[in-house]
């Protein structure tokens, strides 16, 4: 038998593996119905709500374009989403350029140096809840180290949670601890599978490790950023947790994000026709985005 | 190495020493918020509460981890919560993804394309933004308010990345063993629990690890979900603590929750560490 024959199945299974193909669509259908009863249905129902009137308890009636027309004008909504975007603005570039850096140093084949990747990569694993939690006391006015160092060094006078720049500071800096070493993780696996000969090729002719740096490892991790790019900016643009827990949305609405008006809207103010027409639009904000950077990471690739 | 003068030093020494002060410093920096939380949960309560904080305690108790189990009528009530939601959700994760892996990766029937871009698609729409329906859906089935019904919301939305896993998982799986089994007398289902199971294990463990930790970590759903106090997870439990809601506020009881909270995921990761960087890799290499 030649090698491409043994590698195909014999006669005697391949027909009853045949007979099984059916079968197949058994062991899938328990997944399949989850992913309809809790994704698919919600999903076309945040459609239909959207065009209704839909209070928590009682009768709900159907208004149209309504919702979507309150949205228009519905000031909160649009400094939600310039907050949000300025969020998102200022959180990509500071995870990204701090975890470059990270992974640079962790790049190496030196003792110990997995124990450091280890600890860079710990509070990944931490929950975003907790994080906040745990942040938020450290920036508190009375009993926070943070805030007590901050004081001390005179670089603040007020809370830092007092007031939304230095709120919207110190959320970053907890987001930034928070998931950095995932980015790191992903920029480090990129930079291992470039082989070490380009780096030595370039330093016999000469090349400077900036240099190094600009014309090899950048190109090629190309991919890696257009990766990492897209994963920051989908969840900074769904964040929630860090401001709900940091800052509850204050002082004075002014670090309310999109997920927290969505919030707000369905589950405190009970308006779950409104808040579906806001989810929509989040849902369209956030394919829209995925489908250019899709795009974009396509050209790369050619 | 006595007799070497100190000028002969190897240039490459000074780097080396500044290399691991400054490794070191980072991981000083990244250990001190999660340290400094243990810290004081450890302090005597009173001096936990000190304004401004102060660095050297009289001594170390443990009083603030036995009064957790006063929080809001017991503290080991809502971790009991958050691990039946999270065990719940890693059997069904478990569950759900091998079988689903297995039919995907080893089966021809007729939509099979489809239907795997549909449970992949899960991952397009985040469920932030279906909250609200999801929130009647659960109502409707009298889920709403239950750990079953956060639990079966959890493993819905990892579902995409664990079929997927499993998927590779099996997929990597030579067709010869299957074949040997077949010709040996085995059908489907004791072909895969007997001779597919053991083969497929590193993904059965890394499925569970981001099930584990998606479900114990998880804020807004159970916010949203659980509107009973009864039914609270412990991060919102802890919440409600650090909002004051249950009264003064007690801030070595309330590090003494955090590390309760992080202490589980701590150990795992740090137990399964190769399991969960290798799905962060794979779920990643796919987006």
């Amino acid at each position: 038998m030649s090698p491409a024959q043994s590698a195909r199945s014999p006669a005697v299974p391949r027909r009853r593996l045949g007979a099984r193909h059916w079968a197949g669509l058994l062991f899938v259908v328990p997944s399949l119905i989850f992913v309809a009863v809790f994704f698919l249905v919600p999903l076309l129902m945040t459609v239909w709500m959207s065009l209704h009137n839909w209070p928590l308890l009682g009768k709900y009636s159907f208004v149209g374009l309504e919702n979507y027309q309150n949205l228009l004008s519905d000031d909160t909504f649009w400094s939600s989403l310039g907050f949000t975007t300025k969020y998102t603005l200022l959180v990509t570039p500071m995870i990204f350029v701090v975890a470059y850096a990270l992974a640079l140093l962790v790049n190496r084949a030196a003792r110990w140096v997995g124990i450091f990747r280890t600890i860079y990569f710990l509070p990944v694993v931490i929950g975003l809840g907790t994080s906040s939690l745990l942040w938020v006391w450290l920036f508190n006015d009375q009993v926070g180290i943070l805030q007590t160092v901050l004081y001390r060094l005179s670089l603040v006078s007020e809370p830092a949670m007092g007031s939304s720049g230095t709120a919207l500071a110190a959320v970053l800096v907890s987001v930034v601890w928070k998931t950095v070493g995932f980015t790191m993780i992903l920029l480090l696996v990129g930079m291992q599978a470039i082989p070490d000969e380009l780096y030595e090729a370039a330093k016999i002719d000469g090349a400077s490790p900036w240099q190094s740096q600009r014309f090899i490892t950048v190109p090629l991790l190309r991919r890696t950023f257009a990766l990492a790019l897209i994963l920051s900016v989908i969840g900074s643009y769904l964040a929630f947790d860090q401001f709900y827990i940091m800052t509850g949305g204050g002082p004075n609405n002014s670090t309310i994000t999109v997920v927290y008006w969505i919030y707000r809207a369905s589950f405190t103010y009970f308006k779950l026709g409104y808040g579906s027409a806001l989810s929509l639009i989040l849902m369209l904000i956030l394919t829209a985005i995925s489908i250019v950077q899709l795009l974009v990471l396509r050209e790369e690739r050619r | 190495m006595q007799t070497l003068p100190a000028p002969k030093r190897r240039p490459g020494q000074a780097r080396t020493a500044l290399y691991y002060a400054t490794c070191s410093l980072l991981a000083l920096l990244f250990l001190f918020p999660i340290g400094w939380s243990f810290f004081t949960s450890i302090k005597p309560p009173a001096e936990a509460n000190a304004a401004p904080p102060n660095l050297w305690p009289s001594g170390l108790s443990l009083e603030n981890y036995l009064r957790l189990a006063g929080i809001g009528g017991g503290i080991w009530h809502y971790v009991g919560n958050s691990l039946t939601v999270a065990l719940i959700t890693v059997a069904g994760i478990v569950f759900l993804s091998t079988l689903a892996g297995y039919g995907f990766s080893r089966f021809y029937f007729p939509g099979k394309n489809v239907l795997f871009v549909v449970i992949l698609v899960t991952l397009m729409i985040p469920f932030q933004s279906i909250l609200t329906p999801l929130f009647l859906v659960l109502k409707t089935l009298s889920l709403q308010n239950t750990l079953l019904g956060l639990a079966l919301v959890y493993i819905t939305f990892q579902l995409p990345f664990s079929v997927f896993m499993m998927r590779n998982s099996f997929d990597s799986v030579p067709r010869e063993l299957e074949e040997a089994a077949l010709i040996d007398g085995c059908n489907a289902f004791s072909l895969l629990t007997r001779v597919m199971l053991p083969v497929v294990m590193p993904g059965i463990v890394t499925v569970a690890l981001f099930a584990f930790f998606a479900s114990w970590n998880e804020f807004l759903a159970a916010l949203i979900f659980m509107t009973d106090q009864d039914k609270f997870t412990l991060p919102i439990m802890l919440l409600n603590a650090q909002s004051g809601y249950l009264g003064t506020i007690n801030w070595g009881l309330m590090q003494a929750g955090i590390t309760v909270s992080i202490l589980p995921c701590a150990i795992l990761f740090l137990l399964l560490q190769r399991y969960y960087i290798s799905g962060l890799i794979a779920g990643s290499v796919k987006a």
